[in-house]
């Protein structure tokens, strides 16, 4: 059996004094997108930032391809090729839209058909080129904010609720971007909230309640079986489709 | 030719741009437009706080570093240039040998002092560097067998730079050119130097990472940046700047001194020039050290002028009077802070062109 991208083994994540993680464990397979659900609070932004050494782990470990990263500064996973999109739109406002990915393209200035292709997913950056970030609407922000991670290849990506908040037609944007993305050889974990967009991507997916991993399997497994939606997510498809 | 020595950062409004301009123009002709030795003596200190406001401005606007230790680095350049010329003599040599030991003095203790605390949050690093900054300006007024103690060190300089010498026989536009003109434009045009190098560090890539650091530090981290490197070379190039703002004044009073380097109100200047300029803009540096160099030395006359022309109104002349400028100094910067919470150029280039 190959390798996992990424494998998590009992990680234990406390923010003062709260214990959000709780023995989470669950493996991210090579080359797929991997959908990380659950409900608000359930700790998957934790996770994520637990992943991306943003929080430390005081137990359990994080393996990125089979290195022990628990313990790796956040630079150092980044050079890696890991690759963080942090929720609400995380870019950097006071500079512009080309300063944002340039800051991003580590390697030096980036790639003419890398940035083509990043423009090819995402139409108004190349239109907002040197205006200022934080200038740009909610779904421009987004989009800006995926882009700058892609602008060079990565081997995983994490991706914070890349939708929240943002209207249909942008929702719809994303989801091609993401299609477009999977083809790559990039490794991609979206945690979101949004149930279409998880089934409409998602070939396995990690289900968080309380802390913990209740659930791991195919993406498709979860879409097909609504009883298992609500046990786990206390949803029904039918009220988000 | 101008976009590149800019940095291809233009001030980005017209009115900005005239003002630059303005004070650029003043400082270049200063010895000739402004003859006397009261305003050289004001066009100097113009040049070189605007390179030290523009040094704080590195790590005050562009990183987000609040330190209290900027003075101290602007002490050591004057120290290291006064305690060389005082003890090895007025050669060049002794002057540049002080200029080498102060910069590398300035490096060290800016790298100690960023390494060990910039890991640790803004107010107790800011309270780490007031700590240091004390801990200077105690040694240097107790080590008087070296610095001068409170009565600082008087020093010559090599002879072409005294008022004494002519360097041209006949008066240029009415103007003796002498020693004092040089060391005038050795201050000007090295400061106008270093504020261009200054611009093109915060308009480099290692600028925009320090912008990035400033504006969220675990972004920036997540792109792989270092945070605690980058600061602590900010924090180095800062001090270096700053030292270098401290070599010139040195150079142009012929004197340092705890007072006129070291003192913790010499930092609250500063912190202002950079918050009445608008941080994190430099070209703020130059409008907020010039508008109060300009105040804090013309102020006194304007209310004198202000406090004759009311005489025999009540109450008017003895609130103008002279005494009382610290006073409306004080009224001129609340007013600045409310009316440009950006600062100056905030407030110039939000109104583009």
């Amino acid at each position: 059996m190959p390798e996992p991208m990424l494998a998590l083994s009992g990680v234990n994540t406390r923010i003062g004094q709260y214990h959000i993680l709780q023995g989470v464990a669950f493996e991210v397979p090579r080359g797929g997108l991997t959908m990380l659900l659950g409900r608000n609070g359930a700790g998957k932004t934790t996770c994520l930032r637990t992943i991306m050494g943003l929080w430390r782990a005081s137990a359990g470990s994080v393996r990125v391809e089979g290195r022990d990263t628990t313990r790796l500064p956040t630079p150092e996973l980044a050079r890696l090729g890991v690759a963080y999109v942090p929720e609400n739109m995380g870019i950097f406002a006071g500079l512009t839209v080309r300063e944002n990915m340039l800051l991003a393209a580590r390697a030096g200035p980036p790639d003419e058909k890398r940035l083509e292709w990043v423009f090819g997913l995402f139409p108004a950056l190349r239109k907002f080129w040197n205006a200022l970030a934080g200038n740009l609407s909610g779904g421009q922000k987004q989009m800006l904010a995926v882009a700058r991670a892609i602008i060079e290849p990565r081997r995983l990506l994490l991706v914070d609720e890349p939708t929240k908040g943002l209207a249909p037609a942008i929702v719809a944007n994303m989801i091609e971007a993401f299609r477009e993305l999977k083809r790559t050889d990039t490794t991609i974990l979206v945690v979101e909230q949004n149930f279409q967009f998880a089934t409409s991507l998602g070939d396995s997916v990690a289900v968080m309640d309380s802390g913990r991993i209740v659930h791991t399997g195919a993406m498709a497994d979860l879409a097909a079986d609504e009883g298992l939606q609500q046990r786990l997510l206390g949803l029904s498809l039918d009220a988000h489709q | 030719m101008i976009r590149s020595l800019l940095s291809a950062d233009p001030p980005g409004s017209r009115l900005l741009a005239a003002s630059l301009l303005a004070v650029l123009v003043g400082l270049a002709l200063a010895p000739f437009v402004f003859p006397g030795a009261r305003s050289l003596d004001v066009a100097a200190r113009v040049a070189v706080f605007v390179l030290l406001a523009a040094s704080y401005d590195l790590l005050l606007g562009y990183t987000g570093i609040v330190s209290f230790a900027h003075t101290m680095f602007f002490g050591i350049g004057g120290y290291g240039i006064g305690i060389a010329a005082a003890s090895w003599g007025s050669g060049w040599g002794s002057l540049a040998a002080g200029s080498l030991a102060a910069l590398a003095c300035s490096a060290a203790i800016a790298f100690a002092v960023g390494l060990l605390s910039l890991r640790v949050r803004a107010i107790f690093f800011a309270m780490i560097t007031l700590a240091v900054a004390a801990f200077f300006q105690i040694l240097a007024s107790q080590m008087s067998w070296l610095t001068g103690g409170e009565d600082g060190l008087n020093f010559n300089l090599p002879s072409v730079l005294s008022p004494g010498t002519k360097l041209v026989a006949a008066p240029v536009l009415g103007i003796d050119l002498n020693g004092r003109v040089l060391s005038y434009y050795l201050v000007f045009g090295c400061a106008l130097a270093l504020f261009l190098v200054l611009l093109r560090i915060v308009n480099s890539p290692f600028g925009r990472v320090l912008l990035a650091i400033r504006e969220n530090e675990f972004r920036a981290e997540a792109l792989g940046y270092r945070t605690v490197v980058y600061r602590t070379v900010a924090n180095c190039l800062g001090a270096l700047a700053a030292t270098c703002a401290g070599l010139l004044y040195a150079l142009w009073l012929r004197y340092t001194g705890p007072a006129t380097t070291l003192s913790f109100d010499i930092m609250i200047d500063i912190l202002l020039m950079v918050v009445i300029g608008g941080m994190g803009t430099m070209y703020g540096a130059v409008l907020g050290a010039t508008i109060f160099v300009l105040a804090e030395s013309y102020l006194r006359d304007l209310l004198r002028l202000a406090s004759d022309a009311t005489h025999g109104v009540p109450l008017l002349p003895a609130l103008l009077h002279p005494d009382r400028w610290l006073l409306w100094l004080g009224v001129l910067f609340v007013v600045c802070v409310y009316y440009f919470p950006h600062g100056i150029v905030g407030r110039l280039r939000a109104r583009r062109p």
